[in-house]
């Protein structure tokens, strides 16, 4: 059993960032669940993205396209060869849907912040309101790498193939108890449970939920393992709108090294939606 | 048959002010109130047992209620690291401050549909505020009891 994360290096630890915040290759990015923590305190010099007025198409379901995401990385200051480092609030939920999106536009140099926000205040580093502001850099997005993003048909075929899927869901969504997590009933889907075969290991296991620091690759790697998601098949992650997903997309891919891992945004808002859709209820397996 | 409900005066005005504002001038003035949610009064911070929590996932709101010369008294206790949420209950705190029960029960459940909040929160973020006014409607239904 090796002891040590796959990809180390897309990981920087609350000291990295704390002796980057002024190194102008480095820029960081807060992406949190609530809309205005940003705004009570930020680590200096950090940027903001919001899922939704930032990151989402105000029309279609859908997130920015290419251009759009060009002009979001040239207003924040960030170049392609920029170190984008994301952190946030709720266990960097929100900020590896982030580091999702830009890995989807070819982004080279990502990192997530080991424990977010909460490990940051925990050691009491310092916070500032001013919102920065960088010169626009110049930005080309590459094309979509569609290998780390499913759409419904890629689902199907997982099904069909027998191939694992993970629901990173609660475990009363996986049941089909509830249509919706507690308290965001318009998140709900016509019918509840979970994508046929897919094993339940909800998102919030991978870390340790008294510093918001991923769990050891070991520990990972026994979460995944004993559910029997392999690194030698393509997974696929989901949950209600992708973004949970988005966390165990990233410790698949880069802590656990899997090779081929799609987060499939669509998610449960789509799945149990969808006329004809193969669909399971109850404890599974 | 039902008709349809009142929103108190302080409350309409907020919900006014929240109206005329654009964009991320909504989004500013949210903030505004949840750093003006004041502290727990004395009482309720020495006896947090008087606090009910609000049934809600991601963010630890409770709420505790008095009667005041007839009016109602909101007190919020939500974590910093929730401005939202603190926000919300700012609002209610504020607007719902000396309604009568009976005030607060005609409050139309989906009121703060007209701040616009949802176009820069979501609607699924808005969640939050169905759950507080849920929550003191039924604060309000055990003064009446």
């Amino acid at each position: 059993m090796n002891s040590v994360y796959a990809h180390p290096e897309y990981l920087v630890e609350t000291e990295w960032v704390a002796a980057h915040l002024n190194d102008p290759a480095v820029r960081l990015v807060e992406s949190n669940e609530d809309a205005l923590l940003y705004e009570t305190g930020h680590i200096p010099g950090a940027v903001k993205v919001d899922w939704f007025t930032t990151l989402q198409d105000r029309v279609r379901r859908d997130f920015i396209n290419q251009s759009e995401f060009e002009a979001l990385c040239s207003g924040l200051g960030i170049a392609n060869d920029t170190t984008v480092v994301f952190y946030g609030d709720k266990n960097n939920w929100f900020a590896c849907y982030a580091f999702w999106l830009f890995a989807y536009y070819g982004h080279r140099h990502l990192r997530i912040m080991n424990g977010g926000r909460l490990k940051w205040t925990q050691e009491n580093r310092p916070l500032s309101k001013d919102v920065p502001a960088y010169p626009a850099a110049r930005y080309h997005a590459s094309p979509p790498d569609r290998a780390i993003r499913a759409y419904r048909d890629d689902v199907l075929r997982q099904v069909e193939h027998h191939l694992p899927l993970v629901d990173v869901r609660s475990p009363q969504e996986y049941t089909g108890e509830l249509l919706h997590m507690p308290n965001y009933p318009q998140e709900g889907a016509m019918r509840g449970g979970h994508v046929a075969g897919a094993v339940s290991i909800p998102w919030a296991t991978a870390v340790n939920p008294e510093n918001g620091v991923f769990k050891t690759a070991d520990e990972l790697r026994r979460l995944f393992e004993s559910k029997g998601v392999l690194p030698d098949q393509e997974v696929i992650a989901y949950c209600r709108i992708g973004e949970r997903s988005s966390l165990t997309w990233f410790v698949l891919k880069y802590l656990l090294g899997y090779p081929r891992v799609k987060n499939y945004d669509g998610s449960w808002t789509e799945w149990g939606n969808l006329v004809g859709a193969p669909i399971e209820k109850g404890p599974g397996q | 048959m039902s008709r349809p409900g009142k929103v108190p005066d302080r409350l309409a005005q907020i919900v006014e002010d929240f109206e005329l504002c654009e964009g991320r001038e909504k989004l500013e003035l949210l903030l505004q109130y949840a750093e003006s949610l004041p502290p727990l009064p004395a009482w309720v911070a020495a006896d947090e047992s008087s606090l009910e929590a609000v049934p809600e996932c991601m963010t630890p709101v409770a709420v505790a209620a008095e009667l005041v010369d007839g009016g109602m008294r909101f007190y919020f206790k939500v974590p910093a690291e929730s401005p939202t949420v603190r926000g919300f209950a700012a609002i209610v705190e504020e607007g719902l401050r000396g309604a009568t029960p009976e005030q607060v029960l005609d409050l139309p459940a989906d009121f703060y549909l007209q701040m616009g909040l949802q176009e820069v929160l979501t609607a699924q973020r808005m969640n939050g505020m169905s759950a507080i006014v849920a929550h003191v409607k039924r604060l309000a239904v055990a003064q009446l009891a």
